[in-house]
């Protein structure tokens, strides 16, 4: 139990340019607390992040990965978050397919505004990853060498 | 000639076990595989197994060294660690034969360290074929199925295992499992080879001759107009250089690490497009070239440079595996009407 | 056995030629026993009667092989599809990968072709030669004075036993009958894995997983992989990687390669045909497959030849990956 709790999960959060990672910044400037174990990689758009990404990051250390774009209707390329949707279903699936734990990935919408919502859904994925430990089925032991 | 009983044969390996590592022949989901002996492993006399024991002395991929950055410093680590001394029993006659082309790359100057000290620390037990398959054609390299050879030949009847110690590793070997054998002449084994050479006779590829092949041939066999028809419709896929127990070349890469470069070596490929890319780009463009690279390597190039002898045993993987079912036998076949013309 | 016979198709491929309507054929060719057949181009009525083979073993999917035959050839190519080979056809077309024109498609029946590793589960070693009788192999092996019998249907290979159509459904001309879209069991083995624990489902892909030796033969024969240079191949991508250096590069592979063919996958299953190492490939396509139908409604990659796939579509009511991962990790 002491491992438990002592240990901090590495939390990737892939933010759109446009909304989600406005909405980080709006939580830091608004002074909201989130882990810092999350690191934020911003990209142009939420259907930027192909399975791939999703992967190496567990690959290189990550112990949960998180989506965050526009809210479904918002996107500033008008349809890049329906596909990210698809996607995104479809890979979460799979990797439950092969048996890994459902609750190291996530897609969540978080607008510009919702500052509030990006801190909220910060704090309760990484008490999630927190809690399923560290990330085993899909590390690469070589990374740790 | 030393004998033991077929119902001690757990036994037998039990006791090399207790020593160091076994690893034999057992049956996997694809077929027979070299694993390492445990308890209530069950032992596979099939034919051959998916791959051979190249692996045991070659694995498809290791770490050579590392390297950790700090600053501007670098520290080289070496990866290395002690080679135990480890077993291998049933390995048929071509895959020993295999292990004695990997020492002609491996073993002549620059020696390669890490296959040397496996070598030096493993001991084979060989065992002679009595069921080869359809696909078997050792005897075109002038390889005797029937007498196996390795550190330990061994030889199999209906109701025991007999032993003959052709080296001095093979000799400790053969004490070591003294309490399980008795001395005994060579009749029985005489019988069986005799059953074995007979089947050897009747496999549908025992005519193939490797004669119209060998060094100096290149000229004769690099532009014939076969190469195209034959490389049609290959894939481009690794399977014959992966499951061939004498297929040798490998890549060196670099892995980054979080803290630093692993240097890990890992088999290549001959048939992958980014075989030997060097700065200029790839010196062989085309599948057609690629595939002709493999096999006149193995039946011109390599005996040029070998004393004669080809790097193929005839163990028949590539034609169990391929695909398309495109393989050696079919080049060799198809190229010697070329030179009958 | 197979409804029509090699002569028969010889006979109409020969005359194609001779008539100057198409300028190569690509057929199976025999090889040195009755089960080890080779793609192959055959361009004069000599090569056909020597060469040319269908039967049991004629498992093959030819249609990959016309992206690069239509670029060397000059003419048209005739080809033989059997019903699933037709669909990998169409998949391509409908990604623009060959000119049609360039094309003379023969659709052909098939009976369900025969998995040789079956036979040799059941005869053993040392087969020599295979006859074809009506609804079983008679096989000659080295060992046995007296051929071995065997029914087709003990032997057919994974993806015929769940065939999901004997309907052709692109074709030039037909030989034989049409036959029609089947309901298979395809996902019943889908279904089984899904139910297993997450612990169970993680032990059983690990397992088949790390079989794996990076040979690509799965993907080198997928007639959806068609990419100019494949990721995995690409120096400057950071994954080309040549074998498998730890349990996560597998994974990492065959997530990637299943997931850039959702959607494109035929389910023609020639990447668990060609695995040296009966890796069960299939499985993971299916499960895209599978996910797909329940989430975005049916669809058949390559049923016609301008469809959009399920992945590069969307629509305004998709609902969220939280809810299409059915039960989630704790399940179980």
């Amino acid at each position: 139990m002491q491992d438990v709790k002592e240990f901090k999960p590495v939390i990737v959060a892939f933010c759109c340019n446009w909304c989600s990672y406005a909405g980080a910044d709006l939580a830091g400037s608004n002074r909201l607390a989130y882990p810092a174990d999350v690191k934020i990689i911003r990209v142009p758009c939420s259907c930027r992040v192909n399975p791939m990404f999703i992967l190496r990051a567990f690959q290189r250390g990550a112990d949960g990965v998180i989506l965050c774009g526009c809210h479904p209707g918002d996107c500033h390329y008008s349809t890049g978050n329906y596909y990210t949707r698809r996607r995104m279903s479809m890979l979460f699936s799979m990797l439950d397919f092969l048996g890994i734990e459902r609750d190291r990935t996530r897609v969540e919408w978080v607008s510009a505004a919702e500052g509030a919502k990006f801190a909220a859904t910060m704090n309760e994925f990484v008490e999630k990853v927190t809690a399923l430990g560290p990330n085993k089925r899909l590390e690469d032991l070589r990374c740790k060498q | 000639m030393l004998k033991c009983t077929l119902s001690n044969i757990d036994k037998l390996f039990e006791i090399v076990s207790a020593s160091m590592p076994l690893y034999l022949p057992t049956e996997d989901k694809n077929g027979a595989v070299f694993k390492k002996w445990q308890p209530g492993t069950v032992w596979s006399n099939a034919s051959n197994t998916v791959k051979g024991p190249k692996d045991l002395f070659f694995p498809q991929s290791e770490d050579l060294m590392a390297f950790k950055t700090e600053g501007k410093k670098i520290e080289v680590i070496d990866t290395r660690t002690e080679t135990e001394d480890f077993a291998v029993f049933g390995v048929r006659a071509c895959d020993v034969k295999s292990l004695e082309i990997l020492d002609r790359v491996f073993l002549t100057e620059p020696r390669d360290s890490y296959y040397a000290s496996r070598r030096e620390h493993g001991v084979i037990i060989s065992l002679a074929c009595n069921r080869p398959t359809e696909n078997c054609f050792c005897g075109t390299f002038g390889i005797d199925a029937a007498e196996p050879m390795g550190d330990v030949s061994a030889w199999l009847t209906d109701d025991a295992l007999y032993l003959h110690a052709n080296t001095e590793r093979g000799q400790a070997f053969t004490k070591l499992i003294a309490d399980l054998t008795e001395a005994c002449d060579d009749s029985a084994v005489s019988a069986q080879k005799e059953k074995n050479r007979k089947v050897m006779k009747r496999l549908p590829l025992a005519d193939l001759e490797a004669n119209a092949f060998g060094g100096s041939k290149t000229e004769q066999f690099f532009h014939s107009p076969q190469w195209e028809k034959l490389s049609e419709s290959c894939l481009g896929c690794g399977t014959c250089t992966f499951v061939c127990p004498t297929c040798q070349c490998y890549d060196i890469r670099d892995f980054k690490t979080n803290n630093g470069v692993v240097r890990y070596r890992c088999w290549d490929s001959c048939m992958y497009s980014e075989f030997t890319k060097m700065a200029h780009g790839n010196n062989r463009n085309s599948q057609k070239e690629r595939f002709r690279q493999r096999f006149m390597h193995k039946l011109v190039y390599f005996p040029e440079n070998n004393d004669g002898i080809f790097s193929c045993v005839g163990c028949g993987r590539c034609l169990a595996k391929c695909p398309i079912s495109m393989n050696i036998v079919k080049v060799m076949k198809a190229l010697e009407v070329d030179t009958d013309d | 056995m197979q409804t029509v016979t090699t002569k028969s198709l010889c006979e109409r491929a020969a005359s194609l030629l001779g008539e100057g309507t198409v300028a190569a054929v690509l057929g199976w060719k025999r090889g040195e026993f009755d089960y080890d057949l080779t793609p192959a181009v055959f361009t004069a009525a000599e090569e056909l009667t020597e060469g040319f083979i269908y039967n049991d073993f004629s498992g093959a999917n030819l249609s990959k092989y016309l992206l690069k035959k239509t670029r060397e050839i000059d003419g048209k190519i005739l080809v033989f599809l059997k019903p699933c080979d037709t669909y990998s056809f169409n998949q391509l077309l409908s990604e623009h990968r060959f000119d049609r024109e360039k094309v003379y498609a023969i659709g052909i029946p098939c009976s369900g072709m025969a998995d040789i590793q079956k036979i040799r589960k059941i005869v053993g070693e040392g087969i020599t030669a295979i006859e074809a009788c009506e609804n079983s192999l008679l096989v000659h092996t080295l060992y046995d004075d007296e051929p071995i019998s065997v029914s087709c249907a003990e032997v057919l290979t994974e993806r015929c036993l769940n065939c999901k159509s004997k309907k052709h459904v692109a074709y030039d001309e037909l030989i034989g009958d049409e036959g029609e879209v089947l309901t298979s069991n395809r996902f019943d083995e889908v279904e089984k894995i899904e139910a297993l624990s997450a612990d169970e489902r993680f032990a059983f892909w690990q397992n088949e997983l790390s079989r794996c030796i990076r040979c690509n033969a799965c993907r080198d024969a997928c007639p959806a992989c068609t990419c100019e240079k494949c990721v995995f191949d690409n120096p400057n991508s950071g994954v080309q990687s040549k074998a498998p250096g730890g349990e996560f590069e597998e994974k990492l592979f065959h997530i990637i390669r299943a997931y850039h063919v959702a959607g494109r996958c035929t389910d023609c299953g020639e990447c668990s045909r060609v695995c040296p190492q009966n890796i069960p490939l299939h499985l993971l396509n299916r499960k895209f497959i599978k996910d797909m139908n329940e989430t975005y409604g049916e669809y058949q990659a390559g049923e016609y030849d301008n469809q959009r796939a399920p992945l590069v579509n969307f629509s305004l009511d998709d609902p969220e990956p939280s809810d299409v991962v059915k039960g989630g990790f704790d399940r179980a």
